[in-house]
């Protein structure tokens, strides 16, 4: 086809002739015997067969070119002849093709390259292993990594100078102040969501007044918490493995410690530490965004003023345990969410793809963690009654 | 060796550079720079950094633009060919980056069959019997063949990218600092590879280095980057050129073979 053209317009087309003499097989090879009339050659030699021919003779007389292809081609007829029990015979090879066809010769003896099987049944097996070993392998090592983290923790605490300020201040600027506009943005639009659906069902009772209760309660004991730590993971989370395991990959973590600095308390406990203390305050804005929002839709969908939504709401919440159950969770999921980001970190191997391959696994494994959390923190408070 | 080979006929020119300027991020690299490859001939080009070695190989390649003057390769005007002449230009020529840059999801014999399967129509059975035969040629063992990238040293990495390279059987063969990051024994065992190869398929060899043992051992021309423009000689020629740089680059040479004289 085309493509084979395209690698050689110029050569004059490989051809050989195959003549049976009493005495000897003989092949006259001819033209350019290179890549590009390789695949035609490649069959009709393979289909010839040496048996009971004492003698093969290799005639490169009118051979205009060669390459390793062509070259390579000559050679396993001559080793197919040499294994039916001929003897070969070259005869006059042009001298320029001399020392390819000697290369070829002397290093090629191996047997063609084999490709791993992935589709068996035993690969498949092999594969379910390896990833069953590895999760176990995880486990012990996310372990260690906390293990390392509390007695980093803990000797900061006896030791609070060694804590550093400056990196702490700018990964909160960094994880908190900087996530503001989309943490607000979105939960304004979750708000406004909120009210219009709730309103819509409320109305048939003639209950749109509940849509309040409805909104407030579910912003602020879930929706709040749950969709900042979620924005958290996807913004901060990856960004704490793609820092960390940039570094990584850079050799600066080895450079951190040969000179004589803990990368857990100069990368990890910063961050830990900052996502700790501005998860919470950042799910107050968005509980303040959201309600904003569906006070905002009350009031154009439902006719609700701004005080009365305001007396509502205080009625629906006041006094009780919904606006403290969504912020004490907040730092659980802070937690969780930094521990994964800097661990997938610092598991960072040395390669291109190590990176983003971690960094999305970092923000699945945190998501997934913090909606589990979440789960258990439902059971929790179920069983408290609050 | 490589004195007397000035004389040496090669073969006509397979690559032709002409007045070429070349500008990164706003600065000029090269102004005004010629050169010329003739068949079966290795070149190596030195210069100090940031004087666009690479770039220059890269410009040639095709990969960067250049922004004046003319490049022409195996008789084509680089600058004027529509993408399919290119790709079938492409195929006349073999790259080795700097570490190989193997496609590090696939096996080294896949790496090496990506340009066959891309632009050979040959039966999966000769391209596992090929992939074995340049692998040989490069100098590696067969087990390299099931191996991923990654599992590799840096020194079997650059063989493997050199397989890869010389899997279309190319008439030019860029070397990207081939040597760089190999210790000396490695490196002077690719040396001599390169020059295997280079005669067993007559190749025409265009080699970018800081290794002054590699230029001595392999090239039969060096070509030195120094104030935009190109100085070409041989390696005993340049050794004895005024231009400081280029005294500078080759003091250590000249003081070991003075010492070697005395």
């Amino acid at each position: 086809m085309a493509a084979l053209q395209e690698i050689d317009v110029a050569a004059t087309a490989a051809r050989f002739q195959t003549v049976r003499r009493s005495d000897a097989f003989v092949i006259e090879a001819g033209g350019a015997w290179v890549l590009g009339s390789a695949e035609r050659q490649d069959a009709a030699l393979r289909a010839l067969s040496f048996g009971g021919v004492p003698t093969l003779e290799i005639d490169c007389t009118h051979l205009a070119r060669l390459d390793t292809t062509g070259a390579w081609l000559l050679m396993r007829t001559k080793r197919m002849a040499e294994d039916a029990g001929a003897k070969v015979v070259w005869h006059d090879v042009p001298d320029a093709f001399l020392p390819l066809i000697s290369t070829i010769d002397h290093d090629c003896q191996g047997p063609p390259v084999a490709h791993p099987d992935q589709h068996s049944f035993h690969a498949f097996l092999e594969r379910l292993g390896r990833a069953q070993m590895h999760f176990f392998a995880q486990a012990i090592s996310l372990l260690g990594f906390l293990g390392m983290v509390a007695t980093e923790t803990l000797a900061t605490v006896l030791h609070p100078r060694r804590l550093r300020i400056p990196a702490l201040v700018h990964q909160m600027e960094e994880v908190g102040l900087n996530a503001m506009p989309i943490v607000g943005l979105l939960s304004f639009l979750l708000g406004i969501v909120f009210a219009f659906q709730g309103a819509d069902q409320l109305r048939r009772f003639g209950a749109e007044i509940f849509t309040v209760n409805l909104l407030g309660i579910s912003i602020l004991r879930e929706i709040g918490a749950i969709m900042t730590a979620i924005i958290v993971a996807g913004r901060s989370g990856s960004s704490f493995t793609a820092q960390i395991g940039t570094m990584k990959v850079n050799e600066e973590i080895d450079a951190l410690s040969t000179l004589g600095m803990s990368p857990v308390e100069v990368l990890v406990l910063p961050r830990m530490l900052a996502l700790v203390l501005t998860l919470p305050l950042l799910t107050v804005f968005a509980n303040v965004m959201g309600i904003f929002g569906g006070a905002l839709m009350s009031l154009f969908d439902l006719g609700i003023t701004v005080p009365a939504f305001l007396r509502q709401l205080q009625g629906a919440i006041g006094g009780g345990w919904t606006f403290w159950i969504g912020i004490i969770k907040a730092p659980i999921f802070a937690f969780l969410i930094a521990t994964v980001g800097c661990y997938e970190g610092l598991q960072v191997e040395r390669n291109a793809a190590s990176v983003g391959m971690l960094t999305t696994r970092s923000v699945v494994e945190s998501i997934f963690l913090v909606i589990v959390a979440d789960a258990l923190f439902s059971i929790l408070f179920s069983l408290l009654g609050v | 060796m490589s004195i007397d080979d000035t004389d040496k006929s090669f073969g006509p020119p397979v690559i032709k550079i002409d007045k070429l300027v070349t500008r990164v991020g706003g600065r000029v690299l090269h102004d005004g720079l010629d050169l010329e490859l003739r068949r079966g001939e290795v070149v190596g080009v030195v210069g100090g950094s940031g004087t666009g070695k690479s770039v220059l190989l890269r410009t040639i390649i095709g990969l960067n633009r250049r922004a004046g003057g003319r490049i022409e390769v195996l008789g084509q005007d680089i600058g004027r060919l529509n993408g399919r002449e290119l790709r079938r230009l492409q195929t006349r020529w073999g790259v080795l980056f700097q570490d190989g840059a193997l496609f590090s999801a696939q096996t080294v014999a896949q790496n090496i069959q990506v340009p066959m399967r891309e632009h050979t129509d040959l039966t999966p059975r000769l391209m596992d019997e090929l992939a074995a035969v340049k692998l040989a040629m490069a100098g590696l063992p067969p087990d390299a063949a099931t191996k991923f990238p990654s599992e590799l040293s840096g020194g079997m990495r650059k063989r493997a990218g050199l397989a890869r390279a010389l899997a279309l059987d190319p008439e030019i063969l860029f070397l990207d600092e081939p040597t760089a990051g190999l210790d000396p024994i490695s490196a002077a065992q690719f040396d001599s590879l390169v020059r295997d190869l280079q005669k067993s398929l007559n190749l025409t060899v265009f080699m970018v280095t800081h290794d002054i043992d590699t230029l001595r051992a392999t090239t039969d021309r060096i070509a030195v980057l120094v104030d935009k423009k190109i100085k070409v000689g041989t390696f005993d020629t340049l050794v004895h050129d005024p231009h400081p740089w280029i005294q500078q680059y080759f003091s250590g040479v000249r003081g070991r073979a003075a010492l070697a004289a005395s």
